[in-house]
């Protein structure tokens, strides 16, 4: 038995980009402002914008995990 | 065939001694090989004899500080002071940081070259326990990934270091200042920040003034803005040279052939002045001539009673940049030469071993590898 095999997928399909939701689903995920660095936490279909200064680019934050380098 | 005429007497002691100049004319180099083997001088003997070699084999030290030692090698051949140099360089075994963990690093300096960086800072410790504690660290098979990669790291063949800083404002900063270093706390991150983490016997080798650390503690290695911070743990194990130059233990090891400078005319007057100029400082020294000198038919000092003449004082100190060849009035007077048997060499340490006592491993290592290849001889034999 393959592990790889094709699983019938059970949820419900999730709606796509253009499914405009009502904000306040899902968990909130810190992003960094790309100009005063304050945290923004956004949730699904929250308007991508620092709620600080208005800024229209925010960056995803550093991975959580360790990353391995030789010092070489 | 008739055999080779044998020579009847030995080679008389100037004979020796020409033999062993490596000759440094204006634009050529002559004499450069070495002729002390068997079979290169017809009916002599140069077989390499251990007894002789104890007898003529000399060891001069100039300077001998921890970190700079400087000492002559007189008397031994090419091969084997070159061999020392390169066991300096390359296989006398040091501790240095080989793997790096990075938990988080918002720095502007970007993780691989963080840890490329924390390589090349050069630790030192208790000298007992880096030399008898440690062992070396087994390399995991290319393909081992994850936890255990590092199963069989022991506190005898690893050392664990942490970085862990964060930038933030200084609050009590005076107003307008610009520099960074006050505006900010830990707006420089130094070698200094690296702490020791000790574990299992390491703090009985590694405590007090034994503690590993940077030797240099004042090695910047990333600058940080508020907010920005640096969360690494880091393994140190012990390397050689030839694996990466962060293990080697010198900063540099050096050696230079004994000048010979060989007034072979007088050099008078002005003349030696001159002559004395054309040398770095010390290495001519300016001397009168005497009354009894002046007496000597054909010594070349005939009448010239008083004057000054030029004499070498310390042909260690010339750097043999040749200047003196280019002056015409020189012309024939003076032969540079280099002395083939006699290495100055010059040690540097990094800190981690003191420059005498590296020499002296490298001495071990290469009569280890002597024992090694007899051994293997042996078993062919």
């Amino acid at each position: 038995m393959s592990r790889e095999a094709y699983q019938v997928p059970v949820m419900a399909p999730t709606p796509g980009r253009d499914a405009f939701q009502a904000a306040g689903e899902g968990p909130a995920i810190n992003y960094l402002c790309g100009d005063c660095n304050s945290k923004v936490p956004l949730k699904k279909g929250d308007p991508i914008r620092c709620k600080e200064c208005g800024h229209r680019v925010l960056y995803k934050e550093r991975t959580k995990r360790m990353v391995q380098f030789e010092a070489r | 065939m008739a055999p080779l005429p044998l020579r009847a007497q030995n080679p008389s002691e100037a004979e020796l001694d020409a033999r062993k100049i490596v000759g440094v004319n204006a634009e050529t180099v002559t004499n450069v090989t070495s002729t002390d083997f068997p079979h290169h001088y017809p009916g002599e003997d140069h077989t390499w004899d251990k007894s002789k070699f104890e007898e003529t084999f000399k060891v001069q030290f100039h300077l001998n500080s921890p970190l700079v030692a400087s000492f002559s090698l007189i008397g031994i051949d090419a091969s084997v002071a070159n061999a020392f140099r390169r066991i300096l360089l390359a296989e006398v075994p040091t501790l240095a940081i080989e793997y790096c963990f990075v938990n988080n690093n918002t720095s502007i300096i970007q993780d691989e070259v963080l840890a490329a960086r924390l390589g090349l800072v050069p630790l030192k410790g208790g000298k007992q326990g880096l030399l008898e504690f440690l062992k070396w660290f087994p390399k995991p098979e290319e393909d081992t990934t994850g936890e255990e990669q590092f199963a069989k790291a022991y506190d005898y063949n690893t050392i664990s270091l942490s970085l862990r800083v964060e930038c933030t404002r200084n609050n009590n900063a005076s107003k307008g200042e610009t520099d960074p270093r006050k505006l900010y706390h830990n707006a420089h991150v130094y070698a200094k920040d690296i702490q020791f983490k000790p574990f299992g016997r390491q703090s009985n080798y590694f405590n007090g003034e034994y503690v590993i650390a940077p030797t240099n503690p004042d090695i910047l290695i990333a600058k940080l803005r508020p907010g920005q911070c640096i969360d690494v743990d880091m393994h140190a194990i012990k390397g050689v040279g030839s694996d990466h130059a962060k293990f080697s233990p010198v900063a540099t090891a050096s050696y230079r052939l004994m000048p010979a400078i060989t007034i072979t005319k007088p050099i008078l007057g002005n003349d030696a002045e001159k002559f004395a100029r054309c040398f770095p400082e010390g290495v001519i020294a300016l001397e009168t001539v005497t009354r009894k000198e002046a007496a000597q038919k054909g010594s070349g000092y005939e009448g010239h009673e008083g004057e000054k003449k030029a004499v070498v004082r310390d042909p260690a100190r010339d750097t043999v940049s040749r200047e003196c060849l280019r002056h015409e009035e020189f012309n024939g007077k003076v032969k540079l030469g280099r002395v083939r048997d006699h290495f100055i060499f010059s040690v540097e340490s990094v800190g981690q071993w003191d420059s005498d006592e590296m020499f002296l491993e490298a001495i071990k290592i290469l009569k280890s590898k002597c024992e090694r290849l007899k051994g293997n001889l042996l078993k062919r034999a």
